[in-house]
């Protein structure tokens, strides 16, 4: 198990839950991810936020599609690695345009321990381009908040599905020694 | 195949008998056989047929049962497509919204695909993963008085419900529903006010 990265005063992390709750954001499905793991608390907090574990991350395409049937809308938490999970269940969302918004915790790109990490984590982008999701990636702790509201705008206004990876050097890199 | 004095249930009758006296419940269907099930039963705006997405039934029965709390859902799937989202039955038991029945249609086999025969016909028990998954209720159709007895319940429950039924593995002339996806997603919220 990891160590949780040091959180600053003010977190980026407060200002991706601030995002999703302006957006009325009404299910988060998430696989369990150190770099998430204080935003997925969060969600599960929240009672106007029902937090669905998910056991792959394929399951929250369907899931948000769900949502977008009944009329709330959903997002998704996964790291790099869980987006290859999703690929064929993006032809969902693509054939039918359903919104919604992935938040992507990034391994595999920055002083990474684990080599088996580096083959997703550096296809990622791609291959979330191949499938046209809109992909936004982020360094600076300043800009992280903005951009996923500015991803869940664009999905919930009637565009693609987005994606905002958060950079491994942002999270910081995962502690194997204590 | 013949079905003479097979006691498993036909497919086209066995989505009628679910189908009917629906009221308001809202219905998803896996890809596949039991999308044209479903629309020979009567084409619906608040049926919701996927033509892809092999797995991901469940998880949009989900999804909307949570987004829709007043209303009932039904996912009716088959045993290929439950099999290979098998998780979702784990995802399920854990969040067991009471709004939410699952009928899995299983003939053993792959019909879409040339009737190769599928892991339920090897020994793999779907009532049993659902029930390892904590579902409560769980109901094993082998004929057409548990399947009513089934759909008795499917006008009011009030916990998570998931039905195997066993069906016969033939292939009935197919009945095609649109496969516009946007048309289908759109005609489902417009029938819930929502567009």
């Amino acid at each position: 198990m990891s160590s949780e990265p040091a959180i600053s005063q003010k977190d980026w992390r407060d200002d991706i839950f601030a995002a999703l709750k302006a957006a009325e954001i009404r299910q988060v499905g998430y696989v369990p991810d150190a770099g998430h793991s204080r935003l997925i608390e969060r969600c599960v907090a929240d009672p106007d936020i029902r937090a669905v574990s998910l056991t792959s991350e394929e399951e929250g395409m369907a899931l948000a599609a769900g949502a977008w049937l009944g009329g709330q809308r959903a997002a998704l938490l996964m790291q790099s690695s869980g987006v290859g999970n999703c690929i064929n269940m993006l032809s969902l969302t693509k054939s039918c345009r359903f919104p919604m918004t992935i938040i992507v915790t990034m391994r595999g790109e920055w002083a990474e321990f684990n080599p088996w990490q580096v083959p997703m984590g550096t296809t990622t982008q791609a291959a979330l381009e191949l499938m046209d999701v809109l992909v936004y990636r982020v360094e600076q702790p300043a800009d992280v908040g903005e951009t996923v509201a500015a991803a869940l705008d664009i999905t919930f206004n009637g565009g693609p599905v987005t994606a905002v990876l958060l950079s491994q050097r942002l999270i910081g890199a995962k502690r194997w020694v204590k | 195949m013949s079905r003479t004095n097979d006691p498993r249930l036909e497919r086209r009758a066995a989505m009628r008998t679910l189908l009917a006296d629906r009221g308001d419940m809202l219905v998803v269907t896996g890809l596949g056989s039991t999308t044209y099930d479903a629309a020979a039963a009567g084409d619906d705006d608040r049926n919701f047929y996927l033509w892809g997405a092999m797995g991901g039934a469940n998880m949009i029965g989900l999804g909307l049962a949570i987004a829709q709390p007043n209303r009932r859902v039904l996912v009716v799937t088959g045993d290929g497509e439950v099999l290979m989202g098998l998780g979702t039955l784990a995802t399920i038991g854990v969040q067991r919204p009471p709004n939410l029945a699952i009928a899995i249609f299983d003939n053993a086999h792959y019909a879409e695909t040339g009737m190769q025969p599928s892991h339920t016909g090897n020994g793999v028990d779907l009532c049993g993963v659902a029930r390892s998954c904590g579902i409560e209720a769980v109901y094993d159709i082998a004929g057409p008085d548990a399947l009513q007895e089934f759909a008795a319940r499917l006008r009011s429950f009030d916990r998570t419900m998931v039905a195997r039924v066993a069906i016969q593995a033939d292939e009935p002339p197919r009945v095609l529903p649109t496969r516009d996806g946007v048309l289908l997603k759109t005609r489902f919220r417009r029938a819930l006010g929502l567009e």
